[in-house]
């Protein structure tokens, strides 16, 4: 029981859980409005594109939490736009915008050197190197997104289920996606350095699609995924520590272990709800109605 | 009769050429219409020229101040494995009210009492999957309804449901329009829906004629309207479009 507890003797251990937790649970509260709008691969985009913000922010003479952020929430904003707008779709929309991003980020830094955070700890994260002020920027972020998600709930709600109706039923949905798209930049921003592009992708997701497999209650799944996502935080947290593998690596894998759990236990039957959880042209037959 | 809403003049378009030209629509208190046209005839973008989210390249579309207009958005367009129960769908329509996540006592009766009026009151905690073609439509009129509009817009309300459920709906609408709720509605099936409303527009790109069913439902109308020729035969006073070349078939049998 003792060598259960004796790393947290050590602040680093201490300071790694806080952040996996943290973060992982700003992921799965996020996640669900991600995916439920379609946008899951929006997570992996933006990371790539605030990739391009930290390779520009130090050129520019800027902050280069503030340079990557502004980036971040500009591209996400653009993707908002242009889906909204035009008949490209979100995945399109994403894969223009991002990958311009990314690109011009290696354009950059290949031109002018790399001032900013290193390259590989951007790509992979630093759990470990987890910083005071990395702490804060995270639970400012957690904080925000539960406030402002707990007081606009049901207009979050309406204006992800059913944007058009929601807009004029007093909705300001142009303002609910602004403010959605600020919450997932920040989250993006403060997780980024700690669990790098690859795993903020998959903390979007996984906990979201796992929780709407549980339920059929959008405020349930919410719930679901906030819990699902810092649990697995904090023991893929636990478990690289022991087997030595980059905690960013053992977080993704518990996300998944307990998507194949869930997936067995339900034998499958729930894993039909996630199929399109964004699609808006599957009409209920009488069959599955009747299922 | 008070207006509710007054389209004059009114062209509209996406991009390159106008869907909809020249329009002028009165819709009044109290009033029930139908649009009915083809498939890209502008129905769907006259229905959003009423209810405001487009606005009119030329032309103006007034609406008098304070009424509450709801929409009912077609059934092939909503997401149905979205995660939400019935009770929280209907909720949705006081979404802009209050800060807070809870709904109040007073919202939660406003939602059961709307459900039990549509005869869906038990369903309040099902997730919309599990409802009926006809308790989806009842759905979403109260989520509608809870609103307290003035004025009541659908889109295809009957497109995709079977005979039943079509005749219930319109049992429903008639309920509602008595109550003095004023409807518009966008229809192409003409025999089960359109010749059972008091008022129709006909449309393709433009208004072609206006009237009652035996006004609308002409020949001639229809033909302008569909680019097709369709005979009209009379039964227990309303209007019964036959395709011409069906009535060939059975004569030559």
């Amino acid at each position: 029981m003792a060598q259960f507890f004796d790393r947290f003797q050590y602040a680093f251990f201490v300071h790694g859980m806080e952040a996996a937790i943290m973060a992982g649970a700003l992921c799965g509260l996020i996640g669900v409005f991600i995916t439920l709008r379609g946008m899951s691969y929006i997570g992996h985009g933006l990371s790539h594109s605030i990739f391009g913000g930290f390779a520009a922010a130090p050129l520019l003479g800027v902050n280069v939490l503030l340079g990557a952020g502004v980036w971040g929430l500009l591209s996400a904003l653009a993707i908002t736009s242009v889906t909204r707008r035009s008949r490209i779709g979100a995945d399109a929309a994403i894969g223009v915008i991002t990958t311009a991003s990314f690109a011009l980020g290696i354009a950059l830094i290949t031109k002018f050197g790399n001032k900013g955070p290193t390259f590989d700890a951007l790509l992979f994260g630093s759990i470990l190197g987890v910083s005071t002020g990395d702490l804060l920027l995270l639970a400012f972020a957690l904080t925000l997104s539960l406030l402002v998600i707990t007081l606009l709930y049901r207009r979050f709600l309406f204006a992800t289920f059913d944007p058009e109706v929601a807009d004029v039923s007093g909705v300001d949905v142009k303002k609910m996606d602004a403010l959605l798209m600020t919450i997932l930049s920040l989250s993006i921003l403060s997780t980024l350095t700690i669990i790098g592009v690859t795993l903020v992708a998959a903390t979007l997701v996984i906990p979201a699609v796992v929780a709407r497999m549980l339920t059929n209650s959008f405020s349930r799944m919410l719930w679901i995924s906030t819990l699902l996502g810092a649990a697995s935080g904090g023991v893929g947290m636990y478990l690289s520590y022991d087997l030595d593998i980059p905690s960013g690596a053992t977080i993704v894998l518990v996300n998944a272990a307990i998507f194949l759990v869930v997936l067995a236990v339900t034998g499958g039957r729930q894993l039909r709800r996630t199929a399109g959880m964004d699609d808006h042209q599957e009409l209920p037959t009488k069959s599955t109605v009747a299922a | 009769m008070t207006t509710l809403v007054h389209v004059q003049h009114a062209t509209f378009g996406y991009s390159g050429a106008p869907v909809l030209k020249d329009i002028d629509v009165l819709i009044e208190q109290g009033q029930f219409t139908g649009i009915v046209g083809p498939s890209g005839s502008g129905k769907t973008s006259l229905l959003k020229l009423l209810l405001g989210t487009v606005k009119p390249q030329h032309g103006t579309v007034q609406r008098t101040d304070g009424i509450a207009v709801s929409y009912v958005p077609q059934l092939e367009t909503v997401n149905w494995n979205f995660p939400v129960t019935v009770d929280e769908c209907v909720l949705m329509s006081r979404a802009s009210k209050r800060l807070s996540p809870w709904a109040t006592k007073q919202e939660r009766a406003d939602v059961a009492s709307t459900l039990d009026r549509l005869g869906i009151a038990d369903l309040g905690k099902r997730h919309i999957r599990e409802l009926s073609g006809g308790q989806q439509q009842r759905m979403f009129v109260a989520r509608a309804l809870v609103r307290r509009p003035q004025l009541l817009l659908m889109d295809e309300p009957t497109s995709g449901v079977d005979v039943g459920t079509r005749h219930e709906m319109l049992h429903l609408l008639d309920e509602l329009n008595r109550d003095g709720l004023a409807i518009v509605l966008t229809t192409h099936d003409l025999n089960g829906m359109a010749s059972h409303l008091p008022h129709l527009i006909a449309l393709q790109q433009r208004v072609i004629a206006e009237g009652t069913p035996s006004e609308v439902i002409v020949p001639e109308v229809l033909e302008r309207v569909f680019g097709a020729r369709m005979e009209v035969l009379q039964h227990l006073g309303m209007p019964v479009v036959v395709d011409a070349r069906d009535l060939g078939v059975l004569g030559a049998a």
